[in-house]
């Protein structure tokens, strides 16, 4: 993955907050779309920004989830983390992807200590350095709430 | 050369003895720099940013580093800092006249309700206002709800005949307008709600500045409340009050005025403007949280009923009633907040040495400066007049192809504070077609250096998040 500093600019802290993984996504975001016949649904508001993001489960075989699909707006924290989460889910058990939601909501709350397990959360652990910016957390928070909140409803 | 007045005394005192065991006004306002005073009443000057960038010694808060960058700011719209001498105060009152107001028969009592009403009376002359119209709040949320559950327990009944003028019911109408905030919004709402009366909005024009030609239709002869803000904390926009207060007179409705943006910034004089009530806070004026100020015009609070009840507000109670007190203690239940008072009236002294005049006049000096710059950059779309009149000094916009959070975050990388999000504005915002902006708002220790040092870091900021890598301006 392509993860190195933005050009033309002068590196700072920044950098470990978007990194270029980041703006990429947020620039091109992956699985936008609503469908019809969707497992579950969750909206979810920041109501502090008025960031908002609505994020569907796709049924596959057997109870699982295909993928997931979304449709919002927000920084580019957001848009990145929902853009990422749907890069990172293929053909979830309800099980695995809680278990994703899990090790990301720890990566998170981690202030930067927690590297997050690549394994589980994929290009995602590339939000260790938005953790240490306390304000941001709940940025990259919200979709993967929604995802919780909607599978919350199938369980 | 510029002609500069001088600093009121206490800003060259040594920190630490300052407020304290000073008399003020007879101590500061003596020997060579009681010119302070004498050149008020001449043609204005023009005030350099030097002069405004020795006040800065007394925010010392403002002297610190952020992200190892020298702190810039820019969001005093949000929250105001505040001079040592409001600190020390409340420190002062804290350490040595500390009790609860009117009660209690000891001297110490007597002394702090003495400063209590002093302070009441030191807002008051602020303002335009007598004393006794000056009520005591946490902030102007708290006021403008006082003003909104008086009327509404009004219209419960309440206050019996002399409480009719202000009943409500269906078929009256409740005005506001588009560019409220939440606290000056929401209220109403829940007061219509309650009532049946029919809220009604004055829309804004794409420049935002209130659609007169629609106040004029919306206004008549159902309307009994006219609330808008005197400055609107997103647009910048200076409110004609006068004009929209006299319309509202002229069908005999009332006047409520949100001035938490204008009396930190310009001179109000609510008798002036022939407003009924007003509300402002306190930490947006250097002066403490948790400290608000609900003006109103003595006869109209002397006949609402109360809102909050309880003790210090009654003159006699019976197991199946109460009695109550003449406004402002009629709405001033249970414990007071004293010091923050106090610090209040001490960060209008603060205001009155340095002139809020000339900290209007330096703010239109900023804004002029902050809006020319903002022109120059491309992508940037302004909300609200282009141009500084009738305009307060911040300014909030969108950067096209940049989330508001993240040039919030982008200009914090190197010290900058500002505002970001809908800045509990989101009708506002709606009717602009966005969610979020980024405020930049001024107060009297900003300088024009850190406009430009803002505009320096807002200009590369489309080329960081790659916003102009598609676009013509890249």
């Amino acid at each position: 993955m392509s993860d190195s500093v933005p050009r033309g600019i002068e590196p700072t802290g920044l950098q470990d907050l978007y990194r270029e993984l980041i703006l990429d996504h947020s620039k091109h975001p992956h699985g936008r779309g609503l469908h019809d016949g969707a497992l579950a649904q969750s909206h979810q508001v920041n109501p502090t920004c008025g960031d908002e993001v609505t994020l569907q489960l796709q049924p596959g075989a057997d109870g699982r989830i295909r993928k997931i699909t979304w449709e919002g707006h927000g920084c580019s924290i957001s848009q990145a983390s929902a853009s990422i989460l749907a890069s990172v889910v293929d053909d979830d058990s309800p099980e695995q992807l809680s278990e994703r939601i899990e090790s990301f909501r720890a990566m998170m709350h981690s202030r930067g200590q927690l590297a997050g397990d690549e394994d589980l959360l994929g290009d995602a652990i590339v939000f260790q350095g938005a953790s240490r910016y306390v304000a941001r957390v709940k940025c990259a928070m919200l979709p993967w709430v929604a995802a919780e909140a909607a599978l919350s409803g199938i369980r | 050369m510029t002609h500069e007045p001088p600093l009121p005394l206490r800003f060259w005192a040594p920190l630490g003895r300052l407020a304290c065991d000073m008399e003020r006004h007879t101590v500061t306002r003596t020997g060579e720099h009681v010119t302070t005073s004498t050149t008020a009443g001449r043609t204005p000057v023009l005030i350099s940013d030097s002069y405004f960038e020795r006040l800065r010694q007394d925010f010392p808060l403002l002297e610190q580093s952020v992200n190892g960058h020298p702190l810039v700011y820019l969001d005093s719209g949000a929250t105001a800092q505040r001079p040592v001498t409001v600190l020390d105060a409340e420190t002062d009152f804290l350490l040595t006249r500390n009790a609860a107001v009117h009660r209690g028969a000891h001297t110490l009592a007597a002394e702090a309700t003495e400063l209590f009403e002093d302070a009441r009376a030191t807002i008051a002359a602020f303002i335009g206002a007598q004393p006794d119209e000056v009520v005591w709040t946490s902030g102007a949320t708290e006021a403008l709800n006082l003003v909104a559950y008086a009327i509404s327990n009004a219209s419960l009944g309440r206050g019996g005949v002399a409480t009719e003028r202000f009943r409500l019911t269906a078929g009256d109408e409740i005005v506001v307008t588009e560019m409220e905030h939440h606290a000056n919004l929401i209220p109403w709402q829940e007061l219509a709600a309650r009532t049946g009366a029919t809220l009604r909005v004055i829309g804004l024009t794409d420049d935002g500045r209130l659609r007169l030609d629609q106040a004029e239709e919306i206004i008549g002869e159902r309307t009994r409340l006219v609330c808008f803000t005197h400055v609107s904390n997103v647009l910048g926009t200076v409110n004609p009050v006068t004009h929209l207060a006299r319309l509202a007179h002229e069908v005999g409705a009332l006047v409520v005025l949100d001035a938490c943006q204008s009396v930190p910034h310009m001179p109000v004089d609510v008798a002036a403007l022939d407003v009924d009530f007003a509300a402002f806070s306190g930490h947006k004026m250097l002066g403490p949280n948790g400290i608000g100020v609900l003006f109103g015009r003595s006869e109209l609070l002397n006949a609402l009923p109360p809102f909050l009840t309880g003790g210090s507000m009654i003159t006699t109670v019976t197991l199946e009633s109460a009695e109550y007190l003449p406004a402002p203690q009629r709405f001033e239940a249970g414990t007071q907040q004293v010091s923050q008072a106090v610090a209040l009236a001490e960060a209008v002294h603060y205001l009155n040495d340095v002139g809020v005049a000339r900290v209007h006049e330096h703010e239109q000096h900023l804004t002029a400066h902050l809006l020319s710059r903002l022109a120059e950059l491309p992508g940037i779309r302004l909300l609200g007049p282009a141009s500084a009149e009738e305009r307060s000094g911040l300014a909030s916009f969108t950067v096209d192809g940049v989330h508001a959070h993240d040039v919030g975050q982008y200009l914090d990388d190197v010290g900058i504070a500002v505002r970001v999000g809908h800045h509990c504005a989101q009708p506002l915002h709606r009717r602009f077609g966005v969610t979020a902006t980024t405020r930049i708002s001024t107060y009297l220790y900003n300088t024009t250096a850190e406009i430009d040092f803002a505009i320096d870091r807002l200009a590369t900021v489309r080329e960081f998040f790659g916003a102009d890598d598609d676009g013509a301006n890249a």
